[in-house]
């Protein structure tokens, strides 16, 4: 495992936006994390939590408060020359939450798909960026037939697969999947879940997966990083989360998923967590290491105790 | 059974409703022919896709379709008691919008929206939005109305309350709006409350919290609620009875065991292993393909065919009835015909159930 090159480093990214003179909000306060080439790593957290703002200062929509983000063997954090900036373009790209709002509603299909390979002028020739369109728009389950259209004429989980196809046909190395199923129906949710996985597998694409439902992150994430007014409180592999969480408010967060047996779930209390009462300051905590790949945000104390 | 139902008290009978709207691509018929019953102090949850017409049902009932929207045919009766305890019923169909906004909307029935944010006035206090409809319903004075409202916010578990009286909803957090908005629809003790996705747009833990605090209230008050929702947790958590709507009609009905346990239409099959489960190491989804039906189109037969495996020939051609399968459990499919072939559900959602019958509570 350690052998393996991360594709992407962040080291103590911090992201603050200065709100007046005296307030500033700490959106994001000291992450870091790692993903590994073809692994989807999933970032779980309430709203508010900062999950969306590192998903958004990795992808330069923000400028970096302080803190590195290393893709591919370049620190993407700090100023960049054409070259880098457009070759992180090509291999980073972003889903968004909103599938009615992120897709430009005067432009057609075709060319909502093909303007990132035009811009970054990745085809010979006009001819092959259809046949590139049409591809990718199959890969999604469309047909090459929707590509005239406009959004206006799909439906939600239809819009949805548009954007992943924007995504992915500059077959990018990262995809971040900002709350990508969450404005989706529970049935479509599976279908695009399934279609993510079905893509990851055979073009070996990573993502970064951020959501706030659990359930849901568990079907598709290899590790998890459950976050927190800025932080991230504990990180592990899908199982360690779900079978031995430690942190109490991932522990709160676990008790709060909804299970659909009416016999479990009349009688269910979800475990509340007061970072307050307890007595909880992030600032102060270090990584603990459960296991190999299990860390946990705590003073020595709480993780005896919590432990 | 049906004697057993006759004693308790039926507030609202929906009865082959039929609602199209006009639209510039043609007419949309959103609804056609719900039948649906709710009874005093019980909790009915309506589940279904978007575009299901789950919403156009209660906004029927509430008198707010929109403008391009029409009640073909059927008939919503409403029994309710008048100010002086006298039994009366209405039926809404026949009343203008008008008539029922002014005698029953936020008065009789109230309702939760989906989102806080859209559904309280930014430029008021949330004070002042509480005690408007008790001043316009129940001619209370500015006083009365105030210490009514301080009691409703202390209901929903709101902490320092003369404090949050005089503040405005964008200082208030999605949780904490979302009890507001619970506040204002139960502050003129309505009989029948309709919480509309109520906490789609909320995180899971507070999630669970909001539930709690509607259910609770249910209790202490003895209304009668309608769940809205196309989350089968959420519905696991607070029904009694269950509706499962299909392209604008019912398909499925009974409890909420009946719905749960021993459901019987594929469309609820589908809904069911397509929840996600925690405790399975399962590691794919399973998805209902293909995509909504398209109600510009006219159905022919079962609207569910074209995405249901277990169709059988007929379903095609003629729209089943509801068949009686015991208990309250009503069945729109083919499938409970007695000469149709022995169909049972997929063999992943009976294990599925099989575990869930032996957890222990």
């Amino acid at each position: 495992m350690s052998e393996r090159l991360p594709l992407l480093e962040v080291v103590d990214l911090k992201q603050h936006f200065k709100i007046t003179k005296k307030y500033t909000t700490k959106a994001v306060d000291g992450v870091s994390f790692k993903i590994y080439s073809g692994e989807t790593y999933g970032l779980v957290g309430e709203s508010g939590s900062g999950k969306s703002t590192t998903g958004r200062s990795i992808i330069r929509l923000y400028q970096p408060t302080s803190g590195t983000v290393i893709f591919d063997g370049v620190d993407i954090s700090k100023k960049l020359n054409g070259e880098q900036e457009s070759n992180l373009r090509k291999n980073m790209q972003m889903i968004f939450q909103d599938p009615m709002a992120c897709l430009n509603p005067r432009k057609k299909v075709s060319e909502i798909i093909a303007q990132g390979l035009r811009i970054n002028k990745i085809c010979k020739d006009e001819k092959e960026v259809m046949e590139k369109v049409g591809n990718i728009l199959e890969k999604v389950g469309l047909s090459k037939e929707h590509a005239t259209r406009f959004p206006h004429q799909f439906s939600g989980g239809q819009r949805q697969r548009i954007g992943i196809a924007r995504a992915l046909v500059m077959n990018p190395k990262l995809v971040i999947a900002d709350e990508a199923i969450s404005a989706l129906d529970v049935s479509i949710q599976a279908q695009v879940i399934n279609l993510m996985k079905d893509i990851q597998q055979e073009l070996g694409t990573t993502y970064l997966f951020i959501a706030h439902d659990l359930s849901m992150v568990k079907y598709i994430s290899d590790r998890i990083g459950v976050m927190h007014l800025g932080h991230i409180v504990e990180t592990g592999t899908t199982d360690e989360i779900f079978k031995n969480p430690i942190h109490p408010y991932t522990k709160s967060l676990l008790s709060a998923i909804p299970h659909p047996n009416p016999k479990v779930e009349k009688g269910r209390i979800a475990i509340t967590y007061d970072k307050k009462a307890m007595g909880v300051d992030y600032t102060l905590g270090i990584n603990h290491q459960v296991s190999d790949t299990h860390f946990v945000l705590a003073t020595q104390e709480e993780y005896v105790n919590w432990k | 059974m049906s004697e057993k139902k006759d004693t308790k008290d039926r507030v609202l009978s929906i009865r082959d409703l039929n609602i199209s709207f006009e639209t510039s691509s043609g007419i949309v018929n959103a609804i056609r022919g719900v039948r649906l019953d709710l009874f005093k102090g019980e909790t009915i949850a309506i589940v279904g896709e978007s575009g299901s017409g789950k919403s156009v049902t209660v906004k029927a009932i509430m008198g707010i379709l929109s403008g391009n929207g029409k009640i073909d045919s059927g008939s919503i009766i409403y029994n309710y008691h008048d100010n002086k305890g006298n039994e009366c019923s209405a039926d809404l169909v026949k009343m203008s919008n008008k008539d029922i906004r002014y005698n029953f909307c936020g008065k009789k029935i109230a309702m939760v929206f989906q989102d806080p944010m859209t559904s309280l006035d930014p430029t008021m206090t949330i004070g002042k939005q509480i005690m408007e409809p008790m001043i316009e319903h129940l001619k209370l004075s500015k006083q009365q109305a105030k210490e009514k409202t301080l009691q409703m916010l202390e209901l929903v578990g709101i902490d320092q309350i003369d404090k949050r009286f005089k503040q405005y909803p964008h200082q208030l957090s999605g949780g904490m709006r979302q009890r507001v908005v619970i506040a204002i629809a139960l502050s003129c003790d309505p009989e029948i409350l309709i919480c509309d996705e109520p906490t789609t747009a909320l995180d899971v833990t507070i999630q669970a919290k909001i539930l709690e605090l509607i259910k609770d209230i249910q209790v202490k008050k003895n209304i009668s609620v309608i769940y809205i929702t196309h989350d089968l947790g959420v519905v696991a958590k607070v029904a009694d009875y269950v509706a499962v709507m299909y392209a604008g009609v019912i398909v499925e009905k009974g409890n909420i065991n009946e719905i749960f346990y021993e459901p019987r239409h594929p469309y609820t099959w589908g809904l069911l292993s397509s929840m996600p489960q925690i405790d399975t190491d399962s590691t794919r989804l399973f998805a209902i393909a293909g995509s909504p039906a398209n109600l510009l189109e006219k159905v022919i037969g079962d609207a569910f065919a074209p995405r249901n495996p277990y169709a059988l020939k007929i379903d095609f051609k003629q729209e089943p009835p509801l068949f009686d399968v015991g208990g309250q459990h009503r069945v729109k499919s083919w499938l409970c015909h007695p000469n149709a072939p022995v169909c049972d559900m997929p063999i992943d959602l009976r294990r599925r159930i099989d575990k869930m019958l032996e957890k222990e509570v």
